[in-house]
């Protein structure tokens, strides 16, 4: 591995040249030990996937775009048709048809196709339990940060809490509320909402204890009360990153809410899985189509907002938290 | 105090407008963001129906659930009669084939179940004594049904011809004329190690680790040692093998898929930066095919691939692949164009070839970053993996909701969820440290 040193260098030269290989040598093991660990991992992993799935791998490749049966209609219309809620003309009297079947009217003939309904209800489950994690994430980040509470035991017990919060999986808050409440969007929405606060709360305590104290040191000297400091000093300078994490928040929870109402919790996701595993192509398609345009518009709004709120800073690092 | 003149009042007012006089609608703000969202919940409560739901649900449910999570219930039924009082357990009892509790004291035709702290039920085909904290009730047993004699204490409580006695925590029973049907409840998992088949059951480590060590064979074609194993593994309550390879499916799933998003989107994420490929259209097209992975939902690939590989953790690599790829790409493109340009034009100036400007000028100073977001989302995703298994996307996600769906095995639910905490919080860790090595401590 080691060069040759070369004769032309000075002692110390040659000693530091060592020194330099010897570190240069052990880097390069270390390297490669990683290296072999991960590719072995990797390999493991790969295999006891394959070997624990219904279908194997290779088995299956062939059919990897089976799904895109899932996806063609009989004709382009027919997903037009099951967005809005149209007669079809293959109606036959089977589900896989009966598009009108999921109106909701509101009064004479207006009506609100069902699927737009259904994402409706899916929104309104991710923002208010995004409401939900801002209001008490907001009440509570200010125990858990250093600068404003000296007590430790209060701190680390409002921080431990915010984790238990956070940590908890969703799927088993709402498992437990769907077994008091029965199956729907509320225990999804407790669900989505216990974890938001969790999560809210511990980036919002992080933005206060990076918040500049000269304010609220002002106001201390002015003899203001724990409130007023917090509330004069610190929220007034905290308030738009508090905003723009709670809107980067309101994009995971729509995708959260999906796949929660996709094991029972109502909503869009509910109504793509039923849909999928019937075969509905039409119908699958339609939605699908529903949620990436929502997805979108709502990704594209947040990320609006954000830079009217905070600027760029935004957008530097991180476009995802849990 | 010193009081501020009038004249400097003015002063102040005059030099900070924006201070003393807001525009009115900014000074409204608070006020009006506040009646928007008291509006929005009233409008929420509305829609899912919130009130009538919460009214309708069933809440003491919610305490008798909680409950299961760390205590379990043995069941036991006592027949009186003026010959030979029975004492008969259900066929899986927790306490194996022949119970004999000492809780359960039967002296001739009278038999004394012992409740703890001075509560106890004492049963003959005449009468039932129930005392509970000094008080005690006598309910006799006649043909037409329990007959509670002075007084109901708080804990009893008479439905038709059976008397109900409450323990709290402790347990309860059901006094029905010529049974006693006795519920008592222990804190803790009843058989955690090994069910009531196996010839392990109900004996002390010291007992099980010398039948291990030094025993004789108890089945003649295995060691005592692998034995033991083999009835932990298939423990027919707590399912410890299936439930650890459903956990490991999880954390395989998480990682392959993040491992694999990342080392997709790390080439992508150069075509996609404008900065480094110069060329708007391919910027473009890879942009918006990171936009379009990220916004098709996980839940969406997660089905897809549900129909493609059949039910398990390939599936749920794949969802995690796909999604995250767009994720990663998109920030690390995002990341690539707020580079420092010195570096690159150095390497540039002495005559570097393209591909070591990128090698040379760009990839020191983002692989740190890229390596501390993948691990970012390698932690969030074993959460996601969680969710995404419930759809039939492998992993511990289907067993955890099945075992919700019961109703009855809350304490599997536990297990599990103790599980899933302990490994999200060792990965916690793990992605904390390496990702403070790499980015030094005050950025993450």
């Amino acid at each position: 591995m080691s060069r040759a040193i070369s004769t032309e260098l000075s002692p110390d030269g040659i000693q530091i040249e060592r020194h330099w290989q010897e570190l240069a040598g052990r880097r390069r093991v270390y390297s490669w030990l990683i290296s072999v660990c991960l590719l072995v991992t990797v390999a493991g992993s790969l295999w006891f996937a394959n070997e624990s799935n219904a279908g194997k791998f290779f088995d299956r490749l062939p059919h990897f775009f089976d799904f895109a049966g899932d996806l063609i209609p009989r004709d382009g219309w027919e997903v037009w048709r099951a967005l809005f809620d149209l007669p079809s003309p293959y109606f036959d009297g089977s589900l896989k048809y009966d598009y009108p079947e999921g109106r909701i009217y509101l009064f004479g003939g207006l009506y609100i196709p069902e699927y737009f309904y259904k994402m409706l209800e899916t929104l309104n489950i991710a923002i208010l339990s995004t409401l939900i994690g801002f209001i008490f994430g907001f009440l509570l980040c200010f125990l858990a940060a250093k600068n404003l509470v000296k007590n430790k035991l209060v701190r680390w017990v409002v921080r431990r809490y915010m984790e238990i919060l956070r940590a908890f999986p969703e799927i088993v808050i709402a498992g437990f509320f769907a077994a008091i409440l029965s199956l729907g969007p509320i225990p999804a929405m407790f669900a989505v909402g216990i974890h938001t606060i969790g999560a809210l709360g511990k980036l919002f305590f992080e933005v206060v204890e990076n918040a500049d104290m000269r304010a609220d040191e002002g106001l201390r000297a002015v003899g203001a009360n724990w409130f007023e400091r917090v509330g004069f000093g610190i929220v007034p300078q905290v308030m738009p990153n508090f905003m723009s994490y709670a809107l980067l928040r309101l994009e995971i929870n729509v995708r959260a809410s999906t796949i929660i109402g996709a094991v029972g919790g109502g909503g869009i996701g509910e109504e793509l899985r039923l849909s999928i595993s019937r075969g509905h192509q039409a119908k699958t398609l339609a939605i699908v189509l529903l949620l990436l345009v929502t997805i979108i518009a709502v990704d594209q709004f947040s990320a609006w907002l954000r830079r009217r709120l905070v600027g760029n800073q935004a957008f530097a690092f991180g476009g995802k938290q849990s | 105090m010193n009081a501020i003149s009038s004249a400097a009042v003015a002063d102040f007012e005059a030099r900070y407008p924006v201070v003393f006089n807001p525009p009115v609608w900014k000074r409204f703000m608070p006020l009006i963001i506040g009646a928007g969202v008291i509006l929005y919940i009233l409008y929420c409560w509305w829609f899912f129906s919130i009130g009538t739901v919460l009214a309708s649900g069933q809440w003491q449910r919610a305490e008798l659930y909680a409950r299961d999570w760390v205590s379990y219930a043995i069941r036991t039924t006592v027949r009186m009669s003026p010959t030979a009082t029975t004492v008969s357990y259900p066929r899986f009892s927790e306490l194996g084939d022949n119970p004999k509790p000492d809780w359960v004291v039967q002296a001739g035709n009278n038999v004394t179940v012992l409740f703890g702290s001075g509560q106890s039920l004492d049963i003959n085909d005449q009468r039932v004594i129930a005392t509970r904290g000094g008080e005690s009730l006598t309910v006799l047993i006649e043909a037409d049904g329990a007959k509670p004699q002075g007084t109901m204490p708080k804990w009893a409580a008479l439905k038709e011809d059976q008397v109900t006695v409450d323990f709290g925590f402790a347990g309860q029973a059901d006094i029905i004329p010529e049974r006693v049907v006795v519920s008592r409840r222990f804190l803790g998992w009843a058989n955690f190690v090994f069910d009531t088949s196996s010839p392990f059951w109900n004996k002390s480590f010291g007992e099980v680790a010398s039948l291990m060590i030094s025993g004789e064979r108890i089945k003649p074609e295995m060691s005592n040692a692998a034995l033991a194993f083999n009835n932990i593994w298939y423990n027919s309550s707590w399912q410890h093998g299936d439930v650890w390879t459903k956990l490991l499916q999880t954390i395989v799933m998480a990682f392959m898929g993040t491992l694999l998003a990342s080392l997709v989107a790390f080439p992508f994420a150069f075509v996609a930066a404008r900065n480094i490929m110069p060329n708007f259209f391919a910027n473009q097209i890879t942009k918006r095919f990171f936009d379009f992975l990220r916004s098709v939902d996980m839940l969406i690939w997660a089905l897809f691939f549900t129909r493609a590989f059949g039910p398990g953790p390939l599936a749920g690599i794949s969802a995690i692949f796909f999604t995250d790829t767009g994720t990663l790409g998109k920030v690390y493109s995002e990341t690539l164009e707020n580079i420092d340009d010195k570096q690159r034009e150095g390497v540039k100036s002495v005559g570097a070839s393209p591909m070591n400007v990128q090698r040379y000028g760009v990839v020191p100073q983002v692989l740190p970053v890229f390596a501390s977001q993948a691990l970012y989302f390698w932690e969030s995703n074993t959460r996601s993996a969680t969710i995404i298994g419930a759809v039939g996307a492998g992993g511990i996600g289907l067993k955890l909701w099945e075992a919700m769906r019961t109703n009855t095995n809350w304490h599997n639910v536990a297990y599990m969820v103790v599980l899933i905490l302990a490994v999200i919080f060792i990965f916690d860790n793990i992605s904390n440290a390496l990702r403070s090595r790499l980015m030094g401590k005050q950025q993450h």
